[in-house]
């Protein structure tokens, strides 16, 4: 059979069409599933197939998005096959029919016997010793929920750790973090929890909130009709991408003017203008300038780690000049004067500290802030993300931000807004957490604290800081059990987890769990792992960037006996509950009561749609008090636009929504008013700058287009493991050229924290002493170079840290197969 | 495939030829679609003349359509020897240039040896077999499996590795 991938079969008509939502980045594309017998086929001509478009001949450009990549060959529980199709839907207001590199390859990612999918975990494991084996959920339950059962029953409930996801999309979604908040916060009352990407319990976004500004208050039409727009830390083109094509574009190319002078009558109206705030030339950047021109772009190349100096001296420059909304900081804000005392910078020490030079300084101001030639105050978008949040000092950069927002009025007013851009889709329904102060879990399990961990669906070996001391911790710690377990053959489920026990209290062992797609780096420390589902396989609502919630349908089964998170929660908590039955202890089963769920949906309505409700108890949602309105089957009737949460009403048999919060002035606060925040600038972390000291290059590091929020997935994808077969480092050429490293060499980046490897990738837009590392991949481990410093709220610095760089040698297969051309379009 | 529409291939497939006849007068060696398809692993690929090879600039494109007339390719000689690369440097290698993501015709940059889209920025590397360098197709971009002949110095395009775009199958 012939590889070549130059054929795929059509959708008949008749197949079976269900929504599907991208799982991946923030921004939610709407696609469709189609689905139908492997003997059949749709015919060519546009009335034989579910697409209607005429295949008999060549189709014109941007008819269709169909590629080998987005079908596949899938088996469901009855022994059938089925050929599938995941296409964008052009009717979804946020991707408007186009697909990224990502979401167009769901199909290829779904569980096959022969495909990507054939490396998932199908049945419960548990590691004896010296091997993995199949076994049971009932007797992987058993042992689960005994050691669980008995380090809660002796040692109370901080010995139970989770590194748990609390997003939306796959690895999440409102059902599954209702699930396991439940459990986790509920039941087990556990406070020894961390977030999927960083090392506690805590948000991204503490300052925005606390000073009254949810971080998602626009709607992705507010980057339509804005007259400036500041993308700030996000390279939106790799990491939003069909967000800013579909709709940053557009306004920058003049093509929304018309919007404007609709939406805004009387006031001047043109193409947008992009301000970009970067210490790196991304491929944005590079992109922005070569659509619209160099002369519509600012690109603001910071130092590292001076973001809050940059808003801190515009926010001094805006007030100086006027340009400032002083009546509405007068009657919807406070703490305006201190902010303005305690951040005052002036342009010339913003552009000693920043890098940036007064003149550029000066222009962004204009750009931004300036009052338009029809004497209307400027409607300025800012957008940020991990170049703020995981940049130096989070809860500073973000009070710094938002100070200037406030006082230019750039929130509450379309074509406005302040707003992470987002990584997952989010997807937050939960109890409230059990406990009064951020705990550093990390440091807490590297201090030999707590006895069993949970990794669910996350994988913090490849993503966390500090990454090669924690791996090591866990690796030595979980040993200890796996020496015991195996000097426990033929033990009974009961003795094994006396077994256990005795390994994790006595010895300072950790039993760690794995629950996920796949068996990841983390198996190679597990002791059991339990199969997950991913959308298409379950249920499966989230939100994206502008607060749109969306059913994903299942519409295939997943592989072996894998469940969705949600009720293998429940199945833990129904254990735990019969385990307190048997022995007569009510009260401890009352706490594991509430999970008699059957299905995903059956998650969705007892957290999510009862947030809010009389007798449901404290719930935080981010559906808020009417999220009961969205039932599965309205929001399967709303398609692939959902509705924009929160929901406003059910009416004329649609769900009505909110496109953008903060529209009447009154902030999400006590008082109803937006709080300033005083964030003068405070120089590098400590530990930070004695690696900056020390080391010569600035390992800056995020995400690339094709590996994004997919990275468990590409592992195994030959499209993406072909192109990425290790985490790239662009370096400067001429820094590389001393060094003796060219484009496909294994370089080691080593400090005083760890080393790791990458693969050298040259690349001149590289700043000198400068270099980018591919993030969170699973062959170059750039956590593993990164200080253990945290902001107030234990978010890391993951962007911050400094090392130095020697060649290890020339991989002349990489040199051959991958290319190293420049990922700048220009 | 059945033998009647092998034979409506045929006749589709010598009428491309005809009207691709600027390109290759003179070669004139089409070869289309039989009734063997027993024992066939591939689609039913013409083989086309599209070049001669000393005839060939280094580092320049030049247009032909394979494997019909709606199918824009090129053609380039890259200078040095090059991965699926034929001739006698085995530096010759052919793209479909219709951007795999949503069928936007990429151009070729001599500066770079990279094909980029227009429309939504997607890049693919000349000399690595069109590995999408970035972008947001999910497929490189489509190699034509080329084949040299020493003796007329011809290059013939005799297959795809990769759908077109816009297509059910490479050959309509």
């Amino acid at each position: 059979m012939s590889t070549r991938k130059d054929r795929v079969a059509l959708p008949p008509v008749s197949a079976q069409k269900t929504l599907m939502t991208c799982h991946f980045c923030i921004v939610g594309c709407g696609y469709h599933a189609y689905k139908w017998p492997e003997n059949e086929e749709g015919g060519r001509a546009p009335n034989q197939n579910a697409l209607g478009l005429d295949f008999r001949k060549q189709l014109p450009p941007l008819a269709v998005t169909m590629s080998p990549g987005m079908t596949n060959v899938v088996t469901d529980k009855n022994g059938k096959r089925y050929n599938i199709m995941v296409v964008p839907d052009k009717q979804c207001t946020v991707n408007q029919g186009l697909a990224s590199t990502r979401g167009a390859r769901m199909a290829s990612y779904m569980y096959t016997d022969t495909g990507v999918g054939q490396n998932r975990l199908k049945e419960p494991r548990i590691f004896t010793g010296d091997q993995w084996l199949d076994t049971t959920w009932e007797k992987a339950l058993a042992i689960y929920a005994g050691v669980a059962k008995k380090i809660l029953d002796k040692d109370g409930p901080s010995g139970l750790v989770f590194n748990c996801f609390d997003h939306g999309g796959a690895g999440g979604g409102f059902e599954n973090t209702w699930g396991t908040g439940k459990l986790m916060f509920t039941a087990l009352q556990t406070p020894m929890v961390r977030i999927h990407n960083r090392p506690a319990y805590n948000s991204e976004c503490h300052a925005t909130r606390d000073m009254g500004v949810g971080e998602l208050n626009n709607a992705y039409e507010d980057a339509e009709v804005a007259d400036c727009i500041m993308g700030i830390g996000a390279n939106q083109y790799e990491t939003q991408t069909n967000y800013f094509l579909a709709h940053w574009l557009p306004n920058l190319q003049g093509a929304t003017v018309e919007k404007k002078r609709k939406w805004f009558p009387g006031e001047t109206a043109g193409a947008a203008r992009v301000i970009f705030v970067d210490p790196r030339r991304t491929p944005t950047v590079a992109i922005a300038e070569h659509t619209v021109g160099k002369e519509n772009v600012l690109h603001l190349d910071i130092q590292p780690g001076t973001d809050i100096a940059l808003f801190n001296g515009l926010f001094t420059h805006v007030v100086e000049k006027g340009w400032v909304d002083q009546e509405f900081i007068k009657q919807y804000t406070s703490g305006f004067d201190a902010a303005v005392k305690a951040n005052r910078t002036s342009l010339k020490d913003c552009s000693r500290i920043t890098g940036v030079s007064v003149e550029k300084l000066r222009q962004a101001a204009e750009w931004a802030y300036q009052p338009k030639a029809s004497g209307h105050p400027k409607r300025t978008m800012h957008a940020y993300e991990k170049g703020i949040i995981w940049g130096n000092d989070n809860y500073l950069i973000q009070s710094a931000l938002v100070d200037l927002v406030l006082a230019t009025h750039n929130v509450g007013r379309r074509g406005t807004g302040v707003v992470r851009m987002g990584g997952h889709q989010e997807g937050y329904t939960r109890p409230p957490y059990p406990g009064n102060s951020k705990i550093y879990i990390d440091q807490e399990i590297i201090k030999g604290n707590g006895k069993m961990l949970t990794m669910w669906a996350c994988n913090s070996f490849q993503t966390t800081l500090n990454a090669e001391e924690y791996r090591e911790v866990i690796h030595r710690r979980s040993n200890l059990v796996k020496e015991a377990m195996a000097r426990a053959r033929g033990a009974t489920t009961e003795q094994l987890v006396d077994v256990i026990y005795e390994a994790v209290s006595k010895k300072g062992g950790l039993y760690v769990t794995l629950i996920d797609l796949y068996p990841t780096m983390v198996t190679d420390a597990a002791h059991m792992a339990l199969p997950a589902t991913h959308p298409g396989e379950m249920n499966l609502t989230s939100m994206n960037g502008e607060r749109r919630i969306r059913l994903s349908e299942r519409f295939m089964d997943p592989p072996g006996t894998a469940k969705p998170d949600c009720l293998i929660a429940a199945e833990i908590a129904n254990t735990l509950k019969r385990m307190y039955e048997a022995e007569g202890n009510a009260k401890m089963a009352t706490r594991f009561a509430g999970f008699d769920w059957k299905t995903e949906e059956h998650a969705f309505n007892d957290g999510f749609r009862r947030a809010g409700q009389p007798g449901a108890g404290p719930i935080d949602s981010q559906g808020g008090d009417t999220g009961h309105l969205a039932t599965y089957e309205r929001l399967r009737k709303m398609g692939n636009n959902g509705v924009q949460l929160p929901i406003k009403e059910y009416k004329n048999n649609k769900l009505v929504g909110t496109e953008m919060l903060y529209t009447d002035n009154k902030f999400s606060t006590a008082d109803g008013k937006a709080h300033f925040l005083p964030s003068p600038w405070p120089g590098l972390p400590k530990p930070v700058q004695a690696q900056k000291d020390k080391y010569r290059f600035w390992i800056n590091n995020g995400r690339v287009n094709e590996v994004w929020q997919t990275g468990y997935h590409n592992k195994y994808d030959a499209f993406i493991r072909d192109r990425y077969p290790m985490a790239i480092i662009e370096i400067n050429p001429e820094d590389a050229k001393p060094l003796g490293i060219r484009s496909g060499d294994i370089v080691e980046v080593y400090n005083d924290y760890g080393s790791t490897y990458a693969m050298a990738y040259l690349e001149p837009a590289i700043k000198r002493s400068q270099t980018f590392m591919q993030f969170g991949y699973y062959n170059g481990i750039v956590g593993d170079v990164v200080t253990e410093w945290t902001d107030r709220n234990v978010i890391p610095y993951y962007k911050g840290t400094w090392a130095d760089l020697r060649r290890i040698g020339g991989a002349e297969e990489y040199s051959k197969t991958v290319s190293f051309k420049s990922r700048r379009y220009v | 495939m059945d033998g009647k529409l092998s034979r409506r291939n045929f006749l589709k497939l010598s009428g491309v030829a005809a009207s691709a006849g600027v390109a290759v007068t003179g070669l004139g060696f089409t070869q289309t679609a039989e009734a063997a398809d027993v024992g066939r692993a591939t689609l039913p690929y013409p083989a086309k003349a599209i070049a001669r090879a000393t005839t060939l600039k280094s580092n320049t494109p030049l247009s032909f359509h394979y494997p019909d007339a709606s199918s824009p390719c090129v053609v380039i000689k890259m200078g040095e020897p090059t991965p699926g690369g034929v001739g006698p440097d085995s530096d010759i290698v052919a793209y479909s240039v219709l951007c795999t993501h949503m069928g936007c015709q990429v151009m070729y940059d001599s500066g770079t040896r990279s094909f980029r889209c227009p429309c939504h920025f997607s890049s693919f590397d000349a000399e690595k077999t069109g590995q999408m360098i970035t972008g947001q197709a999910t497929e490189n971009l489509p190699q034509i499996v080329l084949e040299y002949n020493a003796k007329d110095d011809s290059v013939r395009a005799v297959g795809v590795n990769g759908l077109i775009y816009g297509r059910q199958s490479n050959i309509l």
